[in-house]
């Protein structure tokens, strides 16, 4: 069974094409890395896939039926800087939102409700700032109150956009450790990443993106200097050049994105 | 003070009272979402372009009734809007250039034809010129009756959906990926702008209505981190600066009501910029110390 089936996605900003015919099954409990070079656009894959940004063309499916009948299986984590952290509220307030769908409009969060965001906030450490007024996190706790409302959603699906850029050491754990726990209980995570090195460490599965899709399937298979010189246009650099990743095209972490 | 203990036992005056206070408070609770909206500026250019329909109206009907010309307010102010998110969609004009222009576009016909209706009719056009800065004191009964009722829907309908606001004003991408009506709740929001400088601009006048939508909340935030609050605090200092500018203005005649309260919420921002609790400069440099 697969977690999400997407076809033919086509996605463009002011008739320029943006996404082309992008069209990819992801399996049940697994982890998936998008990567691609900056303006491949990584973040619009998952928000057009959410139906966040429209699209062109294309369909999207959550375990067999159509997305809008699914939205409720669906987690979602954006980009830390895409929201004002200057706004009024506290850390505990950012993770019942996570449960405004469970609440229901007209209605207050009741007391479990506020026990499980608790819960949440206790699972990525971040319990002793449940009233800590938001702009007072670090962007690391910033991010583990994003991960606290998504654990709040108690979705099937989870999409996360770049949870690991200007995180801390201990955030990283935190994160790597969510996506572990949700891929045990069978859930599926997608995320939007662009740091080469660490992709075979966190991912079983990759989707190379360059606009249109360059390949998919599991990190071994997919994860080659091959494919890399496709998705980046041969601005790939070797760090250190090892005698395995030249005989088997294969790169073991030793991989970077040269940005220009 | 003998002016003021006469107009206090004055029937007229008492609802006008009530009228401001519930005005006041409905601004403050829905200024709290238009500034973290952060369309300070939107809510101003709404308020300059109801006076062209208030205009509108009055030299299509030829009659001062207050509904009719609140229509023409509304319909102008909505136009603006969509006048400026044109203006941003479908030019390189950036959006503080875009409010400006239609502010003064707005506001420049508003004047021509208000002078136009003054020259050329007779005796009932008396007043118009109060839409400007506002005056307390010209309102009657029915009025201040639309002004409380409408404010108080308002402030029902800002509780009603609180939460969702919320979401949206802070995170709309996660509002729209939990499936909350996005646009609808933004529409929402601007009908909440729209009416509530509709039925205060005859108190406040369309020049400074918009201070009494920012102001306060923007004073509230000095004292407090949680959206509610804030909400409810700019609410109250909203419902102070209404009622200190009706009591004021009507015992001074001839003073204008927009002003007062202006200046009343304004008096209560420095306050609070000097003394709130949460980000207050004094609090601030004690705690440095």
């Amino acid at each position: 069974m697969h977690a999400l089936h997407v076809s033919d996605l086509t996605v463009s900003y002011d008739k320029k094409p943006v996404l082309e015919d992008v069209s990819f099954s992801i399996p049940n409990g697994s982890i998936t890395g998008i990567i691609g070079p900056n303006g491949a656009g990584k973040s619009t894959l998952i928000k057009s896939i959410l139906r966040l940004i429209p699209s062109i063309t294309g369909e999207v499916k959550v375990y067999g039926e159509p997305y809008a009948q699914q939205k409720k299986l669906i987690g979602y984590v954006p980009q830390r800087s895409e929201v004002d952290w200057d706004f009024p509220t506290n850390a505990l307030d950012v993770v019942l939102m996570g449960r405004y769908r469970h609440i229901g409009i007209f209605k207050r969060a009741k007391k479990a409700e506020i026990t499980w965001a608790r819960e949440c906030l206790q699972k990525v450490g971040m319990l002793g700032y449940a009233e800590r007024q938001i702009s007072q996190l670090s962007g690391g706790q910033q991010q583990r109150v994003f991960l606290a409302r998504a654990l709040a959603q108690d979705a099937m699906v989870y999409f996360m956009d770049e949870p690991f850029s200007g995180v801390d050491a201990a955030t990283e754990r935190a994160i790597i450790q969510l996506m572990k726990n949700w891929k045990q209980e069978g859930k599926t995570v997608i995320v939007v990443h662009h740091d080469l090195q660490t992709v075979e460490d966190y991912f079983d599965h990759v989707l190379l993106l360059n606009k249109q899709l360059v390949d998919f399937g599991e990190t071994p298979k997919v994860f080659t200097l091959e494919n890399l010189e496709k998705t980046y246009g041969g601005k790939i650099a070797f760090l250190q050049k090892t005698p395995s990743t030249e005989k088997e095209h294969h790169a073991h972490g030793h991989l970077a994105f040269e940005s220009e | 003070m003998d002016t003021l203990l006469s107009s206090l036992s004055n029937a007229n005056f008492q609802w006008v009272l009530v009228g401001s206070l519930l005005l006041g408070f409905a601004s403050g609770v829905i200024g709290s979402f238009v500034l973290l909206k952060k369309q300070s500026l939107i809510s101003d250019a709404m308020a300059h372009a109801a006076l062209p329909g208030v205009c509108i109206m009055f030299l299509i009907f030829e009659v001062k009734s207050i509904p009719i010309l609140l229509i023409g307010a509304a319909i102008t102010s909505f136009l603006a809007t969509q006048a400026i998110q044109f203006i941003i969609n479908k030019s390189r004009i950036k959006t503080d250039a875009a409010i400006g222009i239609i502010i003064s576009v707005f506001f420049g016909f508003g004047i021509v034809l208000l002078t136009y209706i003054q020259q050329n009719s007779t005796g009932s056009q008396a007043g118009l010129d109060t839409f400007i800065f506002g005056q307390a004191a010209s309102l009657v009964k029915s009025d201040v009756q639309l002004i409380t009722g409408g404010a108080f829907l308002l402030v029902l309908i800002s509780m009603l959906f609180f939460k969702e606001f919320k979401l949206t004003l802070f995170d709309p991408q996660f509002a729209k990926g939990i499936g909350l009506p996005v646009s609808f709740l933004n529409g929402l929001m601007l009908f909440l702008v729209v009416a509530i400088v509709v039925i205060g601009i005859q108190m406040v006048g369309v020049i400074l209505i918009a201070a009494l939508l920012i102001t306060p909340p923007l004073a509230a935030r000095y004292w407090t981190e949680r959206l509610g609050v804030m909400a409810i605090l700019a609410g109250i200092f909203g419902a102070i600066s209404g009622v200190l500018g009706a009591v004021i203005s009507t015992t001074i005649v001839g003073l204008p009501t927009g002003p007062v309260i202006v200046l009343s919420a304004s008096f209560i921002f420095f306050i609070s910029l000097l003394f709130g609790k949460k980000k207050g400069l004094v609090i601030r440099r004690v705690r440095q110390a």
